[in-house]
């Protein structure tokens, strides 16, 4: 074998970009989160301001989180790792910095719409036209990113995670561009709102493409881009090959062509037609075989290595975020059945279900990839591995909490609702099913700030790491591939 | 695994496999039944202005986070809250508005159940129609007057883009700005002297009209 030895400079400036502006976003999504789950125990919260209401900022929450947190993480795993698993440094670093500075610009544009209350009503797609259009702007030029790292690489084999970034950019951009299409109203009568455009499509089509968008931004910003960050992370801390690459393959394929269907599991007992219904709930269900199938590559990865649950918090972050991700993807396929949909659809079950997700695989998840990727772009070891091990133990309660009081919350309203007397009349009004509610969601406010408060751990953490290389100048590294 | 390898080795093929794999799901559930579920009912009608007003102010105050306007074909929710909606009874509504979550009650009919009175008094405070909601006040409602622009742009863009049969034949008038203007005044000066509110009626008087009003007429109009 010949070795040729070469040195690489890394360019993680961007990726370092990244890092600070999702610890920004997440730390504010979180108190968006925790906000109008308080407003839930005490709607007086508002002190009088529509603007401060649940309707405009639980949008904030969800644009905040999944757009800001969410894909500015993986932003930084695609602009740390693709170096290093392309072997090439920071291919065209101008259009990185573009597409940095013009998303952040979106997702503070996309919170403040929420707030004055610019929104399209979309579920996930919020954003009035002109932001739209700016993300869709910001969007290509990741993807040209990607692809002009892909042309220009030295290493032959495309590892696992690059494919999953390859998938997140083109599913988002296919779904999310038909989903927005619309015409701007300023174009047509030059008055009004210039944000206001009324939809191209109306009534059970609307509702029929917009959860196809709606469900793959869970498919494609909540599944897809976790998983690629997960098949790199966890390896990598564990220093151990992938458990099996063919596994990896087939549910990568599986995954991507199976989440486009199962948009219409949202919809049913809707006025969609019963056709599309029943292939939205049979996808769902086969949708467990390629979730799984990665959940059970990546922690079989770890195999072996087990004793690093007990010594490495940052491998219990990726290894727990694993162990969800198999969780909410069996929960959400049983939600997908008809007759189980019919009692849990409308109902918290679902905010529960979601939120084991959402805080549970991705947050670790990306948690646990901030953690393995900033002592190395910043090159100093992590300030604390103590506050990362507190940190862990009460995000974990708050998930606990948040998961079960939702589950219960959710059940007893479905229950409720479905009540009826010997004559078949119904039991509760509906006002009785909201009142039994309170106990759970003063529950789910205090697990939802045990989890913000872990987080603001996590931010003072990576600050502590991080602050004294703020006066150097040094801005690339080196490293020996062999 | 031979038949990955293509992929593997171009970043255009796998760019490529992915595209088309991901869009057969799509194509498959959306393209044919697009005709069939935009057919409006026979007897359904396009929004009133004063209707589409009342709409936007409800997207505007993200109504739809807490209230689902869909009510599915079960006895339990036919009984709470009237027949279970038809596709065509939302061929009008661009875009959707069915809601995923019941922290309120399903509101596709609630006009047929509720009056201005009741309605009127819920957005001041909540507390007094329903004790123990968790629905904040809306007071701002009662102090914001209307916007016609956006509203007629509206209208307009769904009369000349999307052949929304405004202005034929039985349906709601749009004409010019100022006939929609008129027409929308006109609507709020029937169901506004039915406001507790002196000062929603006094504005109206000076054909001011508050965005409650509209709100209320477009809950109205669900039923």
């Amino acid at each position: 074998m010949e070795h040729k030895t070469s040195t690489i400079k890394y360019d993680d400036r961007v990726a370092k970009g990244f890092i600070i502006t999702t610890l920004v976003w997440g730390t504010l999504g979180l108190t968006f989160g925790l906000w109008i789950a308080t407003a839930l125990v005490v709607p007086s919260i508002n002190m009088g301001q529509d603007w401060l209401n649940f309707g405009r900022f639980r949008t904030a929450h969800t644009s905040a989180l999944l757009y800001g947190f969410v894909l500015s993480t993986t932003f930084a795993v695609w602009y740390y790792g693709s170096q290093r698993l392309l072997k090439i440094p920071l291919a065209a670093p101008k259009l990185a910095f573009f597409h940095l500075i013009t998303y952040n610009l979106v997702i503070l544009s996309a919170v403040f719409g929420a707030i004055v209350g610019a929104t399209t009503a979309r579920r996930y797609s919020e954003f009035e036209w002109p932001v739209a259009l700016f993300l869709v702007i910001s969007w290509i030029s990741w993807g040209m990113h990607i692809f002009i790292m892909i042309v220009s690489r030295r290493e032959r084999t495309l590892y696992v995670s690059i494919w999953y970034f390859v998938a997140t950019f083109l599913g988002i951009g296919i779904v999310y561009v038909f989903n927005n299409l619309e015409v701007p109203t300023i174009f047509v009568t030059g008055m009004g709102d210039w944000w206001h455009s009324v939809s191209l499509y109306s009534g059970t089509n609307s509702a029929n493409i917009h959860w196809w968008f709606g469900h793959n931004a869970v498919g494609f910003v909540l599944t897809v881009p976790i998983v690629g960050v997960s098949y790199y992370m966890i390896p990598k801390r564990a220093k151990q090959v992938l458990f099996s690459y063919r596994l990896s393959l087939w549910a990568f394929w599986g995954l991507i062509f199976l989440y486009l269907w199962v948009g219409p599991h949202h919809l049913l007992f809707s006025s969609l037609p019963d056709w599309i219904q029943t292939l939205g709930m049979l996808f769902s269900l086969l949708l467990i075989l390629p979730s799984w199938g990665s959940m059970i590559n990546l922690l079989l990865t770890a195999s072996g290595k087990w004793e690093l649950l007990r010594t490495d918090p940052v491998f219990k972050f990726l290894i727990i975020g694993s162990t969800f991700y198999g969780l909410s993807t069996l929960e959400g396929p049983i939600q997908a059945i008809r007759s189980v949909n019919a009692l849990s659809h409308y109902t918290d079950w679902m905010v529960g279900h979601v939120h084991s997700g959402a805080l549970g695989w991705v947050g670790f998840t990306l948690i646990g990839a901030i953690y393995v990727i900033v002592p190395e772009i910043w090159k100093r070891p992590l300030y604390s591995n103590k506050i990362a091990e507190q940190q862990f133990w009460i995000q974990t309660l708050g998930i606990v909490l948040y998961a079960v009081s939702m589950w219960i919350a959710g059940i007893t309203q479905g229950l409720m609702w479905r009540t009826t007397d010997v004559y078949g009349g119904l039991v509760y009004s509906f006002l009785d099913t909201v009142l039994v509610l309170q106990p759970y969601y003063i529950i789910r406010a205090v697990g939802g700030s045990f989890y913000l408060y872990g987080f603001c751990m996590l931010g003072y953490n990576i600050y502590k790491t991080i602050s004294p290389a703020r006066y150097k100048k040094e801005q690339t590294s080196a490293a020996t591939v062999v | 695994m031979k038949i990955f390898d293509i992929f593997e080795r171009n970043g255009l093929s796998i760019g490529l496999g992915v595209f088309i794999v991901i869009s057969i799901g799509g194509i498959v559930e959306i393209i044919p039944s697009f005709y069939d579920n935009a057919r409006p009912l026979n007897y359904s009608k396009p929004y009133t202005a004063l209707e589409l007003t009342g709409r936007l102010i409800y997207i505007t105050e993200g109504c739809v986070e807490c209230h689902s306007q869909l009510v599915r074909p079960f006895k339990i929710e036919t009984d709470r809250y009237g027949h279970y909606s038809l596709s065509g009874e939302y061929a009008y509504d661009r875009p959707f508005l069915f809601g995923s979550r019941r922290i309120g009650p399903d509101l596709f009919r609630v006009g047929a159940r509720r009056s201005v009175d009741w309605l009127e008094a819920h957005f001041l405070d909540a507390e007094s129609t329903s004790p123990g909601t968790l629905m904040p006040d809306y007071t701002d409602l009662f102090t914001n007057s209307v916007d016609y622009e956006t509203v007629y742009s509206d209208m307009y863009t769904q009369k000349v883009v999307f052949h929304v049969p405004y202005d034929e034949e039985g349906m709601p008038p749009l004409g010019e700005f100022e006939d929609m203007k008129e027409s929308l005044l006109d609507e709020a000066k029937e169901i506004g002297p039915r406001f507790k509110t002196k000062a929603i009626r006094d504005h109206l008087e000076n054909d001011e009209v508050k965005e409650v009003v509209a709100l209320v007429a477009f809950l109205l109009r669900r039923r």
